[in-house]
């Protein structure tokens, strides 16, 4: 243990300890702006400037660790004055026309300012702008960066793609996509960890929510939304809601308010994508030869993008069947249209996902399987759910509870853990082992699949199959470390699932953003607790499905499910890492 | 008022003295990576605030150039500003009175024409192609990559071993280089900017005296695969070390009775002592290499039966040839080069100079070896002749200043134009036409020219040509390999046409540092290990303290001193003395630590392995 005195306050913390972790110890805030524990310790800012006795110059308390007998003052004339001066340079370099910023009281800078209350500042704007492509999902402006480089770190560290770089130099250096690339043609997985970790409005989705708005307000059109499963677990968190007040059935109850006409669930068709994959998955593994191994789960976008671009080789291990985003647009157009009589080209399906690749999913050109028609006209994120319920002024809180509309509002447990990670694969388990065996596992009989591990393997014995060998891995880092072992020989599995964002899409690039917080793990929580709580644990057994089946689609991997259901992905294309290109 | 007065500074151009002296400093260490078109601006600037103002083009003319340079880089002009910037420059150049307009302009339109691309991607893209990349400049610098700041730290914590170590992992000569090397390392310190740069090679010097005798560390498994190695210098010996860490098994021909190349063929004992360069060549071979001494390629072996026997090469053979200056009377006795008198020595041969006058022809670093160690072989008077000024001379400033403070006659500015020889044909005197600096060569040194002075007459007992070497190349030449201009051709990967054979060190560079040798030698190791199917990493597990926050207060580098001329000019032991450990402590306290300070926490600048 190291002893040391901060702000005349004695505390003893472990060696290897940062001034600024040994001072919250004894609750005394250090500002920080550019810092990001473990992704960003670059000390970039300087506004976690402190005075230590003995040093020239002040010291950042992000990336300094502490020693015996250091005497820190956290508040000194020359910290606090260094603290607001870089404060101030960097607000004369920001857009701060806050009010129309995507980060409207949900930016570092803001807060910053206001906690130091700075009121003017000395220094003339200087913003400068970039160009960007009109057709980008992502949105980055320059006139909003800080430099804090953080979503260069997200992006080499944890996803490991490298799309953003340091360009230029001296006061010209900026944020920029690596090899001066436009945006559009650079190697992005679209996940969206860098705009969840971004402090301030510099990078963002594209808005999405007048083209929901335009059709609310159309009385031509029928309106269907669907609400993919880590959803449910952020939708409240920034609308002052607890976790306890935020249930999915307020949610539905919210959707209703904003006036769509049918409230529906994604996770009806993450059960048909168990039903098709599952079997797909059996199909494959009782005819070993004829396919290449081992297979993938395709349900997520971000991981599509990831393997068509890094390792494109490994394209067709990808299972054909679509995602439920994807699915349920399909349905909804054909199946439910159908069955309402109503025009699918009058009709718009709307999503509401936790995730930014998602939107350019709704866009790929061969999901227009249904009518011709996009299956899916638009897709928001969580986060610009919350703000058409803002500005709907919708209060969420003295909502009545309501189920979501029937018949494509059903889940079983199993569908709603498709949000976190190991998900997908425990139900795909689940169903696999009926459809094998014809008895249902114990609905907790694959654990070692669930839980933060980056990357972790396990294998079930189904009996009549033999063992299945699988693998989860959840961040585009885990993701290579596993495809370059998989690739090199040393792991060999049969089913692997891969969600694109640490944790899964609780943790997704569309959730709500809090600074400095990690909440894929809390949001997964809520998911697997949902799941505890289901009466339908299978997702064979939800009855909506079956009676899709039974009324329209047949069977699994029937006709009409390879129509409707599956897709080939090797019908569009995306920018190559850089490094196959060479 | 009176009529005269005395001159003196006012506070004022004192301190703006202060501030050009740092800003020399600053320039010296720049990073590499900026902005061109960002630094020529900035260059402008200052060169506008020099312009006393009384003419148009300077006065005017450079702020609307660099108006239009600041449109450029802010995304603002078109390719048609490129012409206006042109021709504005022209203007300056043309039409300004004195240099400060005139060579301000010369040098943008200089630029102009360099960065061309740089313009475009600024004016078309809005990018720039610039960017910070190398954040650690003694590890940029260093051609063999060597970790200075972590070895730096090592010192400063007590762990020279440890530094030793590390230093193995990118150069299996720390010793050698501890001693000898030109420490490009030092060139764009980062703490010049503050005083001086950090002493490198003498902290270097301080670890390996104090670490003895570190052991290897284990080879890799075998791979069975055998690689011939042609050339025991640096070059050589550092590919056959890593091939061997990589589990490959090396043989390394050398046509000398002993290994070390220039190492020891070249450098008198009196800058890297015998016994510490035997004691480096014994612990690399002690990874197995396999040597075979006074082997002749071409004569005792062939190229096509190496090729044939082994998997793989690595053509190392050097610069050991002399060259002629074709001067009449060149081949007159008691003319000779300073190749083959140095190649004796090295095998302890020490000829015997007492009571004779000699001449020495050259300016390198090789002419200052050759006029110390004739001074320590008794010779009566020695004479360096160099046709240039002192200040152009290539030998490191402190050879040249160690030669004078041992005796050591320095002639500039003297071209050599015939060797006169008695009856017998053994020279008597050099014969030298007095020169003036005349205009720049391509070089950016000024060209000499004959002066309107009388030729000199300077009796010489012995006369040694010291103006480069060549490389024995027939052999090679015959068996295949691309010789252009006296060198091997080969490429950054050091592999030549045929894709088994590679090349490095001074028979491709030219004669050049033991650290570029031995670079190239890694180099060649990475590359033909990849060759022979492998990616055996190079590492090191010494883990490294972590960073400290050093002291940025003005501080005198620590500069290593030297033996009394007047003693060590009497024997071939080190003229250098190495750092207390006082000093070596207040040494390494002085390095600001790029590695973590400043860009090198966000973007590295350190590999941990190759």
């Amino acid at each position: 243990m190291v002893k040391l005195t901060i702000d005349g306050r004695s505390c003893s913390v472990p060696e290897g300890t940062t001034i600024l972790q040994a001072a919250a110890s004894i609750g005394i805030q250090i500002p920080t702006l550019c810092y990001l524990k473990d992704i960003n310790e670059i000390s970039a800012c300087r506004i976690c400037v402190v005075e230590v006795d003995g040093f020239e110059r002040l010291i950042p308390a992000c990336t300094e660790k502490v020693f015996e007998g250091m005497v820190v003052h956290t508040n000194s004339h020359r910290a606090k004055t260094a603290r607001e001066t870089n404060l101030k340079l960097i607000l004369s370099q920001h857009d701060g026309d806050c009010t129309t910023c995507v980060r409207n009281q949900n930016c570092q800078l803001q807060d910053l300012s206001a906690q130091f209350g700075i009121l003017d500042n000395p220094y003339p704007k200087d913003v400068k702008k970039n160009d960007w492509p009109e057709n980008s999902y992502l949105v980055r402006k320059e006139s909003k960066c800080i430099k804090c480089m953080r979503c260069i770190e997200v992006c080499d560290k944890i996803q490991t793609l490298r799309i953003w770089d340091v360009m230029g130099s001296g006061s010209r250096t900026h944020v920029g996509v690596r090899l001066n690339r436009v945006f559009t043609e650079a190697d992005c997985a679209l996940c969206g960890q860098c705009i969840t970790h971004c402090p301030v409005g510099a990078l963002s989705v594209r808005d999405d929510t007048a083209k929901v708005v335009a059709a609310l307000e159309d009385p031509e059109i029928t309106t269907v939304v669907q609400v993919a499963p880590a959803v449910r677990t952020a939708w409240a968190e920034q609308l002052g809601l607890t976790r306890e007040e935020a249930t999915v059935g307020r949610m539905a109850a919210a959707l209703k308010a904003l006036g769509f006409d049918y409230v529906f669930d994604t996770n009806f068709t993450a059960d048909l994508t168990i039903m098709e994959e599952g079997s797909e998955f059996i199909e494959r593994f009782t005819h070993r030869d004829q396919y290449p191994w081992p297979m993938f789960t395709s349900c997520c976008p971000g991981w599509v993008r990831f393997v068509k671009s890094q390792f494109p080789e490994y394209s067709r291990n990808l299972s054909t069947a679509k995602s439920p985003q994807a699915m349920f647009g399909a349905v909804a157009k054909s199946y439910f249209a159908e069955k309402i009589g109503v025009d699918p080209h009058k009709m718009r399906v709307i999503s509401v996902m936790p995730c930014t690749a998602k939107k350019s999913e709704a866009d790929l050109p061969n999901l227009k399987d249904a009518c011709g028609d996009p299956d899916v006209d638009v897709v928001i994120t969580t986060r610009e759910l919350d703000r058409l319920l803002r500005s709907y002024h919708v209060n969420v809180k003295d909502l009545e509870e309501r189920d979501f509309d029937s018949p494509l509002g059903s889940g079983t447990g199993a569908a709603v853990i498709f949000g976190a990670t190991g998900g997908v694969m425990d139900a795909a388990l689940r169903s696999a082992y009926y459809l094998v065996t014809g008895n249902n596992p114990p609905a907790d009989a694959f654990t070692a699949v669930r839980g933060m591990k980056g990357w972790k393997e396990a294998d079930f014995e189904v009996p009549g199959a033999g063992t299945v060998r699988v693998a989860v891995a959840s961040g585009l880092g885990n993701t290579r470390a596993l495809m370059e072992a998989v690739k090199a020989g040393e792991v060999e599995y049969d089913f692997v699932e891969i969600m694109a964002c640490p944790g899964g899409c609780s943790g997704g690039g569309g959730q709500p953003i809090h600074e400095g917080q990690e909440l894929a793990d809390t949001r997964g929580t809520v998911l697997w607790n949902l799941d505890q709580a289901s009466e339908l644990r299978y997702s064979h057994e939800n009855p909506d499905v079956i009676a899709l089946y039974n009324q329209y689609l047949v069977k699994p991997l029937g006709l009409k499910s390879h129509h409707l259901l599956h897709t080939d992905i090797t019908e569009w294309s995306i920018p190559l890492n850089p490094d196959l290109v060479k | 008022m009176s009529r005269l007065s005395i001159r003196t500074r006012s506070q004022a151009q004192v301190l703006v003295d202060t501030m050009y002296a740092g800003m020399e400093r600053r320039i010296a260490a720049s990073p590499s990576g900026l902005c061109p078109i960002d630094i020529t601006l900035s260059f402008l600037n200052l060169c506008h605030a020099q312009s006393c103002g009384k003419c148009t083009p300077c006065r005017i003319g450079l702020g609307k150039l660099s108006a239009l340079l600041k449109q450029v880089l802010d995304g603002e002009a078109t390719m048609e500003s490129l012409d206006r910037i042109k021709l504005t420059a022209q203007n300056i150049v043309d039409s300004a009175d004195c240099a400060i307009g005139f060579n301000a302009a010369q040098l943008v339109l200089n630029g102009m024409a360099g960065f061309e691309d740089d313009f475009r991607e600024h004016i078309l893209h809005h990018q720039c192609l610039a960017s910070h990349r190398n954040s650690v400049p003694c590890i940029t610098l260093c051609p063999a990559g060597v970790d200075v700041p972590g070895y730096i730290s090592l010192i400063a914590h007590g762990r020279p071993a440890d530094a030793v170590r590390l230093i193995r992992k990118d150069n299996p000569f720390p010793t050698a280089c501890a001693y000898i090397c030109e420490h490009p390392c030092e060139t764009r310190c980062r703490r010049s900017m503050v005083d001086d740069p950090i002493n490198i090679r003498g902290l270097k010097k301080f670890a390996v005296d104090q670490a003895g005798d570190v052991p290897q560390p284990a080879c890799a498994e075998p791979t069975g695969k055998r690689v011939a190695i042609i050339g025991g210098g640096p070059s050589g010996l550092s590919a056959a070390y890593y091939l061997q860490l990589m589990g490959h098994s090396t043989t390394v021909f050398e046509k000398r009775k002993q290994l070390g190349g220039m190492l020891r063929y070249g450098i008198p004992s009196y800058r890297f002592p015998r016994e510490k360069l035997d004691a480096e060549i014994a612990s690399i071979l002690s990874t197995g290499v396999e040597v075979k001494t006074d082997v002749d390629i071409g004569t005792e072996i062939t190229m096509e039966q190496i090729k044939e026997e082994y998997d793989a090469v690595y053509i190392a053979i050097g610069a050991h040839t002399d060259r002629k200056a074709g001067l009449p009377g060149e081949d007159s006795g008691h003319v000779t080069s300073a190749v083959e008198m140095l190649r004796g020595i090295g095998d302890y041969q020490m000829p015997d100079f007492t009571g004779q006058k000699v001449v020495v022809i050259g300016g390198g670093n090789v002419a200052m070896d050759v006029v110390r160690s004739a001074v320590r072989l008794g010779a009566e008077k020695v004479t360096c002749v160099y046709r240039r000024r002192q200040a152009d001379m290539t030998a490191l400033p402190e050879e040249v200043e160690g030669a004078l403070a041992e005796g050591v006659e320095l002639l500039t500015m003297m071209a050599p134009v015939r060797i006169e020889a008695d009856e017998d044909g053994n020279a008597v005197a050099l014969w030298v036409k007095p020169q003036l600096s005349g205009a720049f060569d391509k070089g950016g040194r000024p060209s000499p020219v004959d002066s309107d002075l009388p030729e000199i007459r300077i009796p010489a007992d012995l006369i040694i040509m010291a103006i480069g070497q060549g490389i024995e190349s027939r052999h090679f030449e015959e068996s295949g390999i691309t010789v252009k201009r006296g060198n091997i051709m080969a490429g950054d990967s050091a592999q030549i046409g045929d894709e088994k054979i590679f090349a490095g060190g001074d028979c491709v560079t030219g004669p050049a540092t033991a650290i570029r040798a031995i670079a190239a030698g890694k180099v060649a190791a990475a590359n033909i290990d990849e060759f022979l199917g492998f990616r055996h990493e190079i590492s090191t597990d010494v883990v490294l303290p972590a960073p400290t926050i050093n002291s940025v207060k003005q501080r005198g580098r620590i500069n290593l001193t030297e033996r009394e001329a007047s003693e060590r000019k009497l024997d071939f032991e080190d003229v250098e003395q190495s750092m207390t450990c006082l000093q070596a402590d207040m040494e390494s306290s002085r390095c600001l630590h790029c590695d973590y300070f400043g860009f090198g926490n966000f973007r590295g600048g350190r590999e941990t392995k190759w």
